[in-house]
C-alpha cells in the first residue's frame, strides 16, 4: 500500500516536472512549483520525515509561491524565448541524471534497517536523547543541540538572503497602499483573511514552543507567522500591514534573532563551557539543553519571521 | 578561557557582529565596526596559527558533544594557514575599503554593504576550521550569497548580471557538493570529516561513493574556477567593486581549492582519488589548459581588471597542478602559492582600485602616462606585476621555484617548460600596462589626476611588502606550507 502512494507521489512529481519545464505560462509554472512542494511534502510525511514535509509545505508551497508571483508581477508573465540552442545544457542534464542513477545502483536498499544512515549516528541519537536532552522530538534534539551549530548557520544563511534583498531591492516608502500582486478587492477574501490573521499567528506560536514535542520549530513558526502578515497585506494592502510591521523593525528583527541565537552560544562559553553548549546554562543539564533549545528556536523564529517579510516588502513595495 | 575557545571564536565573532553592523545606521559607524572586527579576526588567526604551531592539530567539539556526535572544528596547519590568508586580506582590504566603497557604490548600499562583507568573511572562515562534511556546506552557503550580493553592488550595471552567472553556476556547484555529502552520509551514516575517512574504504568500492567522489569534484570545481568551469570569473571581477575583487580574488577561490585538498586528501584519502579515480591525470591536464589558454586571453585584454581575473584563472592552475602531482612537494608547492597568489592579487586588485578612484576607468588606453601622475600606485603595480611574473626576490619566484622542482622531481620536465613559457605570457601582459603608464605620452586630461589617498595606498603597498619580504626571506611560510601539506597527506614531516 505504501509503495502504491510513493509511486502515485513520484509520478505526479515526474509529470509536475515537465510540465514546469514545457509552461511558458511564469505564472502557471510558478503555481506548478507550488504543487510540486506539496507533493514533496506529501512525499516526506509518507517517509516519516513530519518537520521537513511541515517546512516544506509551508516554505515551497507556501511562501516561495508567494514571493515568486510577487516577482512575476514585477516582471512579466511570459518565458522569453532562449538565445542559445538548449544542446549543451541539455547534454549536461543528461550526464548528471545518467551519474545520479549509476549511483543508485550500489545504495543501501530503501527502507533497510542495516543501512549505514540508520547504524551509526543516527541510532546514537534516537538512543541518547531521552537522557541527554529529555525532549520526546529527536529531530529537534538534532537540529538545535547536537548539530544545533549547523542551524545557526543556517539562521545566518537567511538573515544573508534578507541582507542581500535590502542591498538590492531596500524598500520604497510609498504613500499609496499597495495591493499585493494579482489580487483584487475580494470581499470573500477579506472577510477569511480577517478571520484566519488571528489563528495563524496563534498556530505559528503554537509550532514555535511545540517543537520539542511534535513537529515544528523556529523555522516553520517564522514561515507561518511572516504567512500571516502576507495574508493580511494582500488583502488590506501593504500600508495597513506597515501600520502593524513597518520596515525598519524587521531589520532589527532580523539582526536580534541571530544575535540571541549566538547569544546563546556565546554564554555557554561565559559560563565556562564549549561554544552552544547549553548543559551549563542551568543547574539541572537537562533544563539547560530546555532552556538553550527554547531560547534558539525562538531566535530562529524572529529572523525568519523577519527575513521572509523583508523580501516580501521588499518586492511588493516596487509595483507601480 | 577564551584562549582555549578560540576555534570557535574564530568565526563566532565576525558572525555576531554582521547583524549587530545592519543595526548601526550610520555607514561610518558600520565601517568602524568591520574594521575593528577585520583586524580582531587576524590577531585570533595568529594567536591560532601559533597554538597549532606549537601544540599541533586542534580539535573543538561544539556544543561539547563528542565526535562524530555533534560538530567539530579541527584545525591543522593547513587550515591555520588558510585563516591567515583570509585574515591578512580581511584585514588589509577593510581599512582601504572606506574611500572605495564611498567611491564605487550607491550612498544607499554602503551601510549593507558591510553587513555582507562580515558574513562573507564569516563563511569563508567557517569552511576552514570546520572538520564536519555538512557544516562546510552550511558555511559555503554563507559566503556564496553573500559574495552573490557583493559582486552585485559594483558601480555599473552590468554586475547585476555578473552576479547573476555567478548565482547560477554558484548554485550548481554547491548543489553537486550537498549532492556529493548526502551520498557519502547515505554509506557512512556519519558527517564528520575524521570519521568519514575511517568508514570510508570499507565501501570504497561501490558505484554510489564513485559517484559521490564525482559530484564534489565537480561542485568544487565550479567554486574555484577550474578551467573550463571559470566562465563565471571574469565577469563578476571584472564589474564587481575593486575592495570585492581584490577580497575575492585573494580568499573565496583559495577557500575553494582548501575544500578540493580536504575532500581529495582527508575524506576521500590519498589512495581512492588519486589511484582508483585517477583524478590526478585529470587535474594535470586542465591546469595545464587553465595556464596556458587564460594567459594567452589575458594579453589580448584591454580592462585590465579583466585581465587580472584571467591572470586569476592561470594562476589557479598553478596551485592545481601542484596539487595533482599528489607529493608532499607538489602539495607544499600548491598551498605556497595560495599564499603567494592570495597577496599578489590582492595587491594588484587594490592598485586598480586606486586607478579607478582617480581615473574613472580600468582600461589600458585610458592609462597613457599615468605613471607620472599616479607614481606609489603605479609602482605597486610594478612590484605585484613582477612578483605575479616569478621575478626573484619576489614571493612569486619562491613559489614558482618550489613547483618546478616538485614537477622534476616526478620526472615531468615538460612541465617546467610550461611554467618558463606561462611566465612569459604573464609578462607580456603586465608589460602592456608598463607600457602605456610609464612610456605613453599623457592624455590631454591626465594632468588633472592625481595620486591615490594615503588610505587606500598604505593597505595595497602591504601587500606588497608581504610579496617582498617572502621574495627574500621565505624561510616561515614555506614551513608552514610544508607542515601543512604533510598534514593533509597524513604523514609527519621528517
Amino acid at each position: 500500500m505504501e509503495h502504491l502512494i510513493d509511486i502515485v507521489l513520484l509520478g505526479l512529481l515526474m509529470i509536475t516536472g515537465f510540465a514546469i519545464v514545457r509552461m511558458k505560462s511564469l505564472l502557471a509554472v510558478a503555481m506548478l512549483t507550488s504543487i510540486y512542494s506539496l507533493l514533496s511534502a506529501s512525499l516526506f510525511v509518507v517517509l516519516d520525515a513530519v518537520d521537513v514535509a511541515l517546512t516544506e509545505a509551508a516554505i515551497g508551497a507556501g511562501i516561495s509561491t508567494i514571493l515568486m508571483l510577487a516577482t512575476v508581477a514585477l516582471t512579466r508573465d511570459e518565458e522569453k524565448a532562449p538565445r542559445h540552442t538548449p544542446l549543451l545544457p541539455l547534454a549536461v542534464v543528461t550526464v548528471t541524471g545518467a551519474a545520479l542513477i549509476y549511483g543508485t545502483l550500489d545504495m543501501p536498499h530503501y527502507g533497510d534497517p542495516a543501512a549505514p544512515v540508520h547504524q551509526h549516528a543516527a541510532s546514537a541519537y534516537l538512543h541518547d536523547t531521552p537522557g541527554e536532552i529529555g525532549v520526546p522530538n529527536v529531530v529537534t534534539s538534532v537540529l538545535a543541540s547536537y548539530r544545533g551549530y549547523d542551524t545557526l548557520g543556517e539562521v545566518t544563511v537567511i538573515f544573508t538572503a534578507g541582507a542581500g534583498v535590502l542591498a538590492l531591492l531596500g524598500y520604497r516608502t510609498r504613500r499609496r497602499n499597495i495591493q499585493g500582486p494579482g489580487i483584487r478587492k475580494l470581499v470573500v477574501l477579506r472577510v477569511i483573511a480577517k478571520l484566519f490573521f488571528p489563528l495563524i499567528l496563534l498556530f505559528a506560536l503554537y509550532v514555535l514552543f511545540h517543537g520539542d514535542y511534535g513537529p515544528g520549530g523556529g523555522f516553520q513558526a517564522g514561515v507561518i507567522f511572516a504567512t500571516g502578515f502576507i495574508l493580511y497585506a494582500l488583502a488590506f494592502g501593504l500600508g495597513n500591514a506597515q501600520r502593524v510591521i513597518h520596515h525598519p523593525l524587521l531589520r532589527i528583527m532580523a539582526a536580534v534573532g541571530v544575535l540571541i541565537y549566538a547569544a546563546v552560544g556565546i554564554e555557554g562559553i561565559l559560563l565556562g563551557g564549549k561554544f552552544l553548549e547549553y548543559g551549563v546554562l542551568a543547574d539541572d543539564p537537562v533544563t539547560g539543553q530546555h532552556l538553550g533549545i527554547m531560547l534558539i528556536e525562538l531566535g530562529v523564529g524572529i529572523t525568519v519571521a523577519a527575513v521572509m517579510l523583508i523580501i516580501y516588502y521588499g518586492f511588493v513595495s516596487r509595483q507601480d | 578561557m577564551l584562549l582555549s575557545n578560540l576555534p570557535a571564536l574564530q568565526v563566532v565573532i565576525p558572525l555576531v557582529s554582521a547583524p549587530v553592523c545592519l543595526l548601526l545606521r550610520n555607514p561610518r559607524h558600520a565601517w568602524a565596526c568591520a574594521l575593528i572586527i577585520s583586524w580582531l579576526v587576524l590577531a585570533m588567526a595568529l594567536l591560532l596559527l601559533q597554538q597549532v604551531y606549537t601544540l599541533g592539530t586542534i580539535s573543538y567539539a561544539i556544543g561539547a558533544w563528542a565526535t562524530p556526535w555533534g560538530i567539530e572544528y579541527r584545525i591543522d596547519m593547513a587550515g591555520a594557514l588558510m585563516i591567515l590568508i583570509i585574515a591578512t586580506v580581511g584585514a588589509v582590504t577593510m581599512p582601504y575599503a572606506w574611500r572605495n566603497i564611498q567611491h564605487e557604490l550607491h550612498r544607499k548600499h554602503t551601510g549593507v554593504y558591510y553587513t555582507c562583507y562580515l558574513l562573507c568573511l564569516t563563511g569563508l572562515l567557517g569552511i576552514v576550521v570546520t572538520g564536519d562534511a555538512f557544516n562546510l556546506f552550511v558555511f559555503l552557503e554563507i559566503s556564496s550569497l553573500s559574495s552573490y550580493v557583493l559582486i552585485s553592488l559594483g558601480p555599473s550595471r552590468r554586475a547585476l548580471t555578473a552576479a547573476y552567472q555567478y548565482l547560477v553556476m554558484g548554485t550548481i556547484g554547491a548543489t553537486f557538493i550537498l549532492i556529493g555529502i548526502g551520498l557519502l552520509y547515505m554509506m557512512t551514516g556519519t558527517l564528520n570529516m575524521q570519521d568519514i575517512s575511517q568508514r570510508l574504504p570499507e565501501v570504497a568500492d561501490t558505484r554510489t561513493i564513485r559517484v559521490a567522489f564525482a559530484f564534489v569534484t565537480v561542485g568544487v570545481s565550479i567554486k574555484l574556477a577550474l578551467f573550463p568551469l571559470h566562465i563565471w570569473l571574469p565577469n563578476a571581477y571584472t564589474y564587481a567593486p575593486s575592495v570585492v575583487s581584490a577580497f575575492m580574488a585573494a580568499t573565496a577561490t583559495k577557500v575553494g581549492v582548501y575544500v578540493l585538498l580536504r575532500f581529495f586528501f582527508t575524506l576521500f584519502g590519498l589512495q581512492f582519488s588519486f589511484n582508483a579515480m585517477h583524478v590526478g591525470e585529470i587535474l594535470m591536464l586542465l591546469a595545464v589548459a587553465a595556464i596556458l589558454i587564460a594567459s594567452l586571453v589575458a594579453i589580448f585584454q584591454d580592462n585590465v581588471k579583466r585581465m587580472l581575473a584571467y591572470s586569476s584563472v592561470a594562476q589557479i592552475g598553478y596551485i592545481i597542478l601542484g596539487i595533482s602531482l599528489a607529493t608532499t612537494a607538489g602539495v607544499s608547492a600548491g598551498m605556497l602559492h595560495l599564499f603567494n597568489h592570495a597577496m599578489i592579487k590582492g595587491a594588484l586588485f587594490m592598485a586598480m582600485g586606486c586607478i579607478f578612484l582617480r581615473l574613472g576607468s580600468v582600461e589600458i588606453h585610458n592609462m597613457h602616462g599615468l605613471a607620472r601622475q599616479m607614481p606609489w600606485t603605479m609602482a605597486a603595480f610594478v612590484a605585484g606585476g613582477l612578483s605575479l611574473i616569478g621575478v626573484p626576490l619576489t614571493a612569486g619566484f619562491i613559489s614558482k621555484w618550489y613547483l618546478v622542482n616538485a614537477a622534476l622531481t616526478d620526472g615531468y620536465w615538460p612541465l617546467a617548460v610550461l611554467i618558463l613559457v606561462s611566465s612569459l605570457l604573464a609578462l607580456i601582459y603586465i608589460w602592456r600596462v608598463v607600457e602605456a603608464a610609464y612610456f605613453h605620452l599623457p592624455g590631454a586630461d591626465m594632468h588633472k589626476v592625481r595620486e591615490a589617498p594615503a588610505s587606500m595606498l598604505i593597505p595595497t603597498w602591504l601587500l606588497i611588502g608581504v610579496n617582498l619580504y617572502v621574495g627574500l626571506d621565505a624561510g616561515l611560510i614555506t614551513n608552514i606550507a610544508q607542515q601543512g601539506a604533510a598534514s593533509l597527506l597524513g604523514q609527519a614531516l621528517q
